[in-house]
């Protein structure tokens, strides 16, 4: 990459002579896309749903747009720490407080696929994390952690929940995994390529959901629903995430891109 | 004898599908008597309330006295086939593509009311191939024909084999039988039983609608497997899906049941916030708009189409459609709001001859209504009274006991029953 005084055009120039690849780690806002899906008595995270307002007709004959609606947990999404009764009461803790400067960060992408090819109720644990890290070297502070199974190769919806009469089989990380994560490497954030950051089954973990429960209460945030991990190398890659500047907002649907370095 | 309805050939593609025409459809106010005891099933004639006669058609004034003290009573049917005619050329021509048509003259059978001097109607019948040449008793009753108006139908004594099966009779009835129907979600208890019970009535193919594919529900597995069941996604919530599925099947859907449905029981101050009701107008109301626009069309362009035509729309309502149950009040008014616009359906559809029968259940025995006690409808029998409904000539249901009971106090006083909603636990 040839330098210039202005770093910033250093990376345009990049991207421009295809050194730096931008991977969209997003999933498209899809009406058949599932949403999380709790027991019938709790209150529900709206799916997303696409209404027409005009498309050149008699409701107007220029303009095609779309009234679209959705929860703030819906699609590719950001978890903010306010999501969980954890996080309540920090600092910063809501989609419009969160500093900016939070939402361009690197990454480190784990490798399950093997192990949730195997067992779709795989929980990465604490030695898996620090047998990755023998390979690829220490966890940076203030990165993502992002688990990469390809469950987002599931374009079959119900092969995507994975639900059975004793609920939902997803994998997602481990008590110790999320306690070491965020006490010793003090990350940033954990992502999945699931509909949660938490297991399918991590109700029934101690305590229940506990990626939820650590991350969020250290202050640490959450992407779920990412796709395309397959094509982020174990580290050097960069995250832009900015949720949508929502008041008090819990998490919102976001357009999740990765920058990677080719060159 | 009725012969068996005998499965008809496959439609010929290059001939032209029949544009739907009605049979006469004007009547005097007062004749309206007639046909709202005939949308709820019943026959009912005026009877007079100085002289106790007896009239048809119905009239102004007692067609005996000249009083205008008229009331309508329901009538047991039971009367002598006095004249019979094959009716073979018709102006009208609703009758013209359907002739022959076999016509009657019923005198009803009152001698057992002592109070009433004066000679028993006669009434002019559409009638039953089955019934036998004059003279004969027979059974009448009130149904609603294509144009949604009531006309009278004698019927033989008893019932005789294949007796749905007649020509005549499958103009006034909307039978399943080789019909193809869509459930619009076949996974809730009633829409399962729903499923079952139109293959049991000899319904051709059943599409099922799908939505949240990857719930597993009690019973569904056994509901897929069945050989007459295809199953669709829709889920009514989604305009798109809704537009993809009737722009697939809608050209074949002769019945559609809409058994989507949002049911939770909440008070208004036992639920905090909208986001329940909300669900519940976008699946009870929404979702039946949605799926008014993309399949009303479709259907009325095929309520010509051959014997085997499109001929019905079957909402699932609810008793809490008339009156507000406040144990279950955004339910309620959900289902009012789904009411209203049923009728809106109904008005339209009818342009075609298609029939939108409402069905007013009272509380079901499905989960939501865990904390009530019996009497309940279960979703068995409530299927029942669906495909009785499309067998029969009426178009409001109101299946069970509590359901006939409010049906009844709400059409005295609709005040009464508001009040004593207010104050049932």
């Amino acid at each position: 990459m040839q330098s210039t005084t202005n770093p910033l055009l250093d990376i345009l120039s990049g991207i421009a002579q295809r050194q730096i690849r931008v991977v969209d780690l997003t999933q498209t806002l899809d009406p058949d896309f599932p949403q999380i899906e709790l027991p019938p008595e709790m209150g529900r995270c709206w799916p997303f749903r696409l209404e027409e307002i005009s498309r050149y007709d008699d409701r107007g004959s220029a303009p095609y747009w779309n009234n679209f609606s959705c929860g703030e947990h819906t699609g590719t999404h950001f978890d903010a720490p306010i999501h969980w009764i954890s996080g309540r009461n920090l600092p910063d803790n809501s989609t419009d407080t969160i500093p900016v400067e939070k939402m361009v960060a690197p990454a480190c992408v784990i490798d399950c696929v093997k192990h949730a090819r195997q067992n779709p109720d795989f929980l990465l644990t604490a030695e898996f994390l620090k047998n990755w890290e023998e390979e690829n070297g220490r966890i940076p502070q203030d990165s993502w952690v992002l688990m990469r199974t390809d469950w987002s190769k599931r374009n079959d919806p119900a092969a995507y929940q994975n639900f059975d009469e004793e609920g939902q089989h997803t994998p997602g990380p481990a008590t110790d995994a999320v306690r070491f994560m965020v006490q010793e490497r003090n990350i940033l954030g954990f992502g999945s390529e699931c509909i949660g950051t938490d297991a399918g089954q991590a109700m029934h973990l101690r305590p229940p959901y506990p990626c939820h429960y650590y991350v969020h209460g250290a202050g640490k945030y959450g992407l779920q629903c990412l796709t395309n991990l397959d094509q982020l190398p174990s580290t050097g890659s960069v995250i832009f995430s900015a949720p949508l500047k929502i008041k008090q907002g819990s998490g919102s649907p976001l357009r999740v891109l990765a920058f990677v370095c080719d060159g | 004898m009725a012969s068996p309805l005998r499965r008809s050939k496959r439609k010929n593609p290059v001939i032209r599908t029949r544009v739907p025409q009605l049979p006469p459809m004007a009547r005097s106010r007062i004749f309206l008597g007639l046909t709202s005891a005939a949308a709820r099933g019943v026959f009912e004639l005026q009877v007079c309330r100085e002289c106790g006669a007896i009239q048809y058609p119905p009239r102004e004034a007692c067609h005996v006295c000249l009083s205008d003290g008229l009331d309508w009573k329901e009538q047991s049917g039971a009367g002598q086939l006095v004249a019979h005619t094959m009716l073979r050329h018709a102006m009208e021509n609703y009758f013209r593509e359907r002739l022959p048509w076999r016509l009657g003259i019923v005198k009803l059978d009152v001698s057992d009311d002592l109070r009433n001097p004066h000679p028993a109607p006669s009434l002019i019948v559409h009638l039953h191939g089955d019934c036998p040449e004059p003279p004969a008793p027979v059974r009448v009753f009130a149904m609603l024909d294509r144009s949604g108006q009531a006309i009278l139908v004698a019927l033989p004594e008893k019932d005789t084999p294949h007796m749905t099966d007649d020509l005549q009779m499958r103009e006034m009835t909307c039978d399943p039988k080789f019909r193809k129907s869509l459930v619009t979600d076949g996974k809730s208890p009633v829409g399962q039983a729903v499923v079952k019970e139109l293959i049991k009535a000899g319904s051709d193919l059943v599409w099922v609608g799908e939505a949240a594919p990857w719930k597993k529900i009690p019973g569904w597995d056994e509901i897929k497997a069945l050989q007459d069941v295809t199953v669709v996604d829709l889920d009514v919530t989604n305009p798109d899906s809704v537009r993809r599925c009737a722009a697939q099947i809608g050209q074949k859907v002769d019945i559609l049941i809409n058994t989507a449905e949002q049911h939770r029981a909440y008070r208004i101050d036992g639920r905090h916030g909208t986001e329940n009701a909300r669900a519940e107008m976008e699946i009870n109301y929404l979702g039946l708009l949605r799926l008014a626009q993309e399949f009303g069309p479709v259907m009325r362009s095929r309520a010509a189409d051959t014997e085997i035509n499109a001929v019905a729309w079957v909402n699932i309502l609810s008793i809490y459609a008339l009156s507000n149950n406040p144990n279950q009040s955004t339910f309620s008014a959900s289902k009012a709001a789904a009411h209203s616009l049923a009728q809106g359906i109904r008005a339209s559809m009818q342009q075609a001859g298609v029939r939108v029968i409402n069905i007013f259940p009272g509380p079901l025995d499905v989960e939501w209504n865990q904390e009530l006690r019996p009497p309940k409808v279960s979703p068995n029998a409530l299927a029942r009274e669906i495909v009785k409904a499309l067998r029969g000539g009426a178009e409001d249901v109101y299946p069970g006991d509590i359901a006939k009971d409010w049906y009844k106090r709400w059409r005295e006083d609709p005040k009464v029953l508001e009040r004593e909603l207010a104050f049932a636990d």
